[in-house]
């Protein structure tokens, strides 16, 4: 039988009941009364508390440890260091990470872990840390990426060879790769062009900024069986990755997932966990580590900070020939910040047949980035998308028609290879164009803005199981994570398949022994996913139902169809029948086959492009530099918004997070190498008195692989959000600013530079 | 460590608890009466995820003491809704999708409540700005700025 992914996936002619509705989240009232328990809200008896003592070195050698004082100390139960963790070889996936969670030869970063106490208190643990004694050599440092490829930096990793560069095979380095990504001839490109329009941008590191800490409890048995509960977007992720550092069978870690307070990225890899495990396994007690804030800003998290020149090149009717770029990434101590989403993401969505952008990744003395919303693609379609607008204007064109002039199309096959089937950036364009808010009159001195954005939107591994209860009504189980409401969206679509009402559907997270391997929860790829394994399990309890009723009425199998939550004779000729309801025949499966359910397992595919544009009006003070966001709408295509209330959130959320990035967020290090704003009032997110409304426009252009027609839709609404603000305060003060964030002080001077009036 | 003795009533309900002078409200709450509705988001104020009512006054968890409860009464996000019937605030948030993850939720539903008892028709920008201190960073405020007027129009209604 051909499976959900071999069939033709998207119905047009179905009448969707639940599918599109906005019912409330079944998860909801646990969190609005304080019942929801997050990472750090599990306590279990005999319980200890776990901290971790970081250095504010930025780079050193770590000479000795003496631990001796803090283990004497009444209360402390266990202390651990670099001597209790697995010797794994470097510059390998597992020794980075063992090296990133606990210091081996060197300290990399301000913050960097070094060794961890558990105490019977917390007030113990933390007077614990201060008695263990490290000798370090200091080492120069280096945070900036483009100093980090000088031929005089300071070295980082002695392992490392450029990946990607021939003859690199002798030279150490912190460059970790070199990769080109190509396409069509980029000289004949620019050959063909009328204008021609480069620039440089930067960008630094924005923090991920959930808000709740990473927190979990680790719980060791004398037998090597570990429990962990935490917060995490990926429980078989946060298991293999435990299993690999310490050394230990995957089958002997439970991880189970709590309810999860942000993650966007940030709690796709462990940090304090395998620390807390190995604090239990010394201890034989449960150990809980709660990150501080302080420590969630230093040693977790960020994004790359990123150096980028662009140039592009059009015809005098507004068509691109050619596009070039030269990208360099700062991945932090550690190589994976997955920069190659950058090179493939920041032109795609354009018709483009001429590509060459060349992209590195370079280390250096922070803490190793992770992943965030459309990981190290905003901030290099920042770039692009100001010399899009630049086009347009030395073109005279309006710039949304010059982008649909530009827009690729079903047939498209991108500089990564992918040929695009139904996608709907046209159509995404062209309701951007039909906005009350792209068709009003900008009041006199604000600015306005407009960028485009293109996330891939991923699938992979994914696994669900559905149950029949006797009563008739749903249980659901699913191997990902919940980042915003995919619990909701799950039982929807069982309910839609199933012909239930939602409320009979009820979703719960599983554990690691519960299902077979789940991809991390990250990429807008979860609803899709997770929803083809639902709504498969789903048909698969269907089948099963169907069969019953063919035997209770004693008729072939192919005689019974299901419609509306009953199975029915599919024709007269079948026999006369009441129908059977699920609750029908959920009371008597103790008499036929035992219980009825449905489970799927797939490396699930065809998750479909997404595509967004975004229109921002904001106003700049032209004697403080500060600029207000006035209004904002993000249109972006959904393909089927299961639950509109919860993509408009994803919208507006991602636009939000966006606006922080480009006019507020960065790391700020000192001459030291230490990060200097480590804290919510130092480095600034939005509050809710910085933006207005977020308008909202849902376009449908369905995904024709998926049986409702939905795509992803948690990265998209972050990508042109940079671009969009950038673009926004170039009309306001007739220059573009390139370096982000665009904060009060550098839109001041970038005025003052360029002779703009100033107050 | 020495403990201190502390009585507090919270939610109604009067405690005794042994405290470490060291600790916060917040600790308190959570670790010594596992109440874990009060959320913990940066132990300095900035965040507004461990909103509580001391003495009728709204505050940050974390920045009281846990021995400054003693003879306090204290009210926590456990304590909003009324037995099995949830506050217009709490039944808002969740028909207008005015959370996401929900960790900021709790704090952001104590401070509202808060708001409207001082102030039963505030604008938008009233709500804004009294709600500048409880970071989200989920939801782009604009669904919980509608989810606190909806509730506000139901409760200036009853």
């Amino acid at each position: 039988m051909a499976t959900i992914l071999e069939q033709p996936g998207f119905n047009p002619d179905q009448d969707l009941k639940v599918v599109g509705t906005n019912p409330v989240k079944h998860d909801g009232p646990d969190k609005v009364t304080g019942r929801a328990k997050f990472g750090a809200d599990m306590y279990l008896p005999g319980m200890l508390y776990g901290k971790i003592l970081r250095r504010p070195h930025a780079h050193a050698v770590l000479k000795s440890i003496d631990i001796s004082a803090a283990e004497a100390m009444p209360g402390v139960n266990a202390v651990v260091t670099r001597d209790d963790f697995p010797e794994l070889p470097p510059g390998t996936p597992g020794g980075d990470l063992s090296r990133n969670v606990m210091a081996r030869e060197k300290v990399l970063y301000d913050g960097h872990p070094v060794a961890a106490v558990a105490a019977t208190s917390e007030s113990i643990a933390r007077r614990a840390l201060k008695l263990i004694k490290v000798e370090y050599e200091i080492l120069p440092h280096v945070i900036d990426p483009v100093k980090a490829m000088a031929a005089d930096a300071p070295i980082l990793h002695s392992h490392i060879r450029t990946k990607g560069v021939d003859g690199a095979e002798n030279t150490e380095t912190n460059v970790t790769e070199r990769m080109v990504s190509e396409m069509g001839d980029v000289d004949k490109g620019f050959a063909e062009a009328d204008i021609i329009v480069e620039s440089e941008f930067d960008s630094k590191p924005m923090h991920q900024s959930y808000i709740e800490p990473q927190g979990c409890v680790a719980s060791t048995s004398q037998d090597g069986q570990l429990d962990l509960y935490c917060c995490t977007q990926g429980i078989h992720v946060f298991r293999d990755r435990i299993a690999d550092i310490l050394e230990m069978d995957s089958a002997k870690i439970r991880v189970s997932q709590s309810e999860m307070g942000g993650g966007f990225g940030g709690k796709t890899s462990p940090y304090g966990e395998p620390v807390a495990a190995l604090l239990s396994k010394k201890s034989a007690r449960p150990v809980k580590i709660v990150l501080t804030r302080n420590e969630v800003f230093r040693c977790t998290g960020p994004v790359a900070a990123t150096q980028s020149k662009i140039k592009m090149g059009c015809t005098k009717d507004g068509k691109i020939t050619a596009a070039w770029a030269d990208l360099v990434f700062q991945t932090g101590a550690f190589t994976g910040s997955m920069f190659f989403n950058g090179p493939w993401a920041m032109f795609t969505r354009y018709d483009l047949e001429n590509i060459h952008v060349t992209a590195c990744e370079v280390v250096s003395n922070r803490p190793k980035v992770n992943a965030f919303r459309a990981p190290c693609v905003p901030q290099i379609v920042f770039g692009v998308e100001a010399l899009i607008t630049e086009m347009a204007q030395k073109v005279g064109m309006d710039e949304l028609e010059f982008r649909l002039k530009n827009a690729a199309t079903e047939g498209y096959t991108t500089v990564f290879g992918q040929t695009f089937e139904a996608i709907g950036f046209v159509e995404t364009l062209e309701a951007a164009m039909e906005t009350d808010h792209y068709k009003s009159e900008l009041p006199e001195g604000w600015g306005r803005g407009v960028s485009t954005g293109f996330w891939f939107n991923r699938d992979g591994d994914t696994t669900a199981s559905l149950t029949i209860t006797p009563g008739g009504s749903v249980t659901i189980m699913a191997g990902t994570s919940d980042v915003a409401g995919s619990r909701i969206a799950l039982s929807m679509m069982a309910a839609e398949e199933l012909g239930v009402p939602v409320d009979k559907v009820r979703a719960i997270l599983s554990d690691t022994s519960m299902m077979g391997n789940n991809r991390v929860t990250a990429g807008s790829r979860t609803t899709y996913s997770a929803g083809m394994v639902i709504i498969d399990s789903a048909r698969k309890a269907i089948a099963e139902m169907c069969s019953r009723a063919a035997e209770i009425w004693d008729v072939p199998v192919e005689g019974v169809e299901f419609i509306d939550g009953e199975c029915r004779p599919s024709s007269s000729n079948v026999g006369e029948f009441d129908p059977l309801s699920i609750a029908d025949i959920a009371a008597k499966t103790s008499v036929s086959h035992g219980a009825i359910s449905g489970h799927s397992e797939m490396n699930v595919t065809g998750a479909g492009p997404g595509f967004g544009v975004h229109l921002v009006d904001c106003e700049v003070d032209r004697g403080t530099g500060r600029v207000d966001i006035k209004r904002y709408t993000v249109i972006e295509d959904a393909g089927k918004a299961i639950h509109p209330l919860q993509v408009e959130g994803q919208y507006q959320g991602g636009a939000v997070q966006g606006v922080g990035w480009a006019l507020n967020e960065e790391y700020i290090y000192g001459e030291d190498g230490r990060l200097q704003n480590p804290g919510f009032l130092d480095y600034r997110i939005p509050v809710a008195s910085d933006v207005p409304m977020i308008d909202t426009v849902i376009v449908e252009v369905p995904n024709p692989r998926h049986p409702y027609g939905l795509r992803g839709v948690g990265e998209v609404p972050v990508t042109p959000t940079l671009a969009a603000v950038g673009n926004a305060i170039g009309d306001a003060i007739g220059i573009r600013p390139k370096s982000l964030p665009m904060s009060p002080p550098k839109v001041l001077k970038l005025m003052k530079d360029a002779g703009i009036n100033t107050k | 460590m020495a403990r201190t003795h502390i009585t507090t009533t919270v939610n109604g309900d009067e405690y005794e608890v042994l405290c470490e002078v060291e600790q916060t409200l917040l600790d308190v709450l959570r670790d010594e009466l596992q109440l874990t509705g009060t959320k913990e988001g940066c132990s300095s104020g900035d965040c507004g995820a461990c909103s509580v009512m001391v003495d009728g006054r709204l505050m940050c968890a974390c920045l009281v003491l846990g021995v400054e409860a003693d003879g306090k009464s204290i009210d926590t996000i456990e304590g909003m809704a009324d037995g099995e019937e949830l506050h217009p605030l709490q039944r808002n948030f969740l028909e207008l999708n005015g959370l996401q993850c929900g960790i900021c939720t709790p704090g952001i539903l104590v401070a509202a409540k808060n708001q409207l008892e001082r102030n039963a028709n505030p604008t938008e920008t009233e709500i804004r700005f009294w709600l500048a201190g409880n970071l989200c960073r989920c939801t782009g405020y604009d669904k919980i700025i509608r989810s606190v007027q909806a509730a506000a129009e139901q409760m200036r209604g009853n």
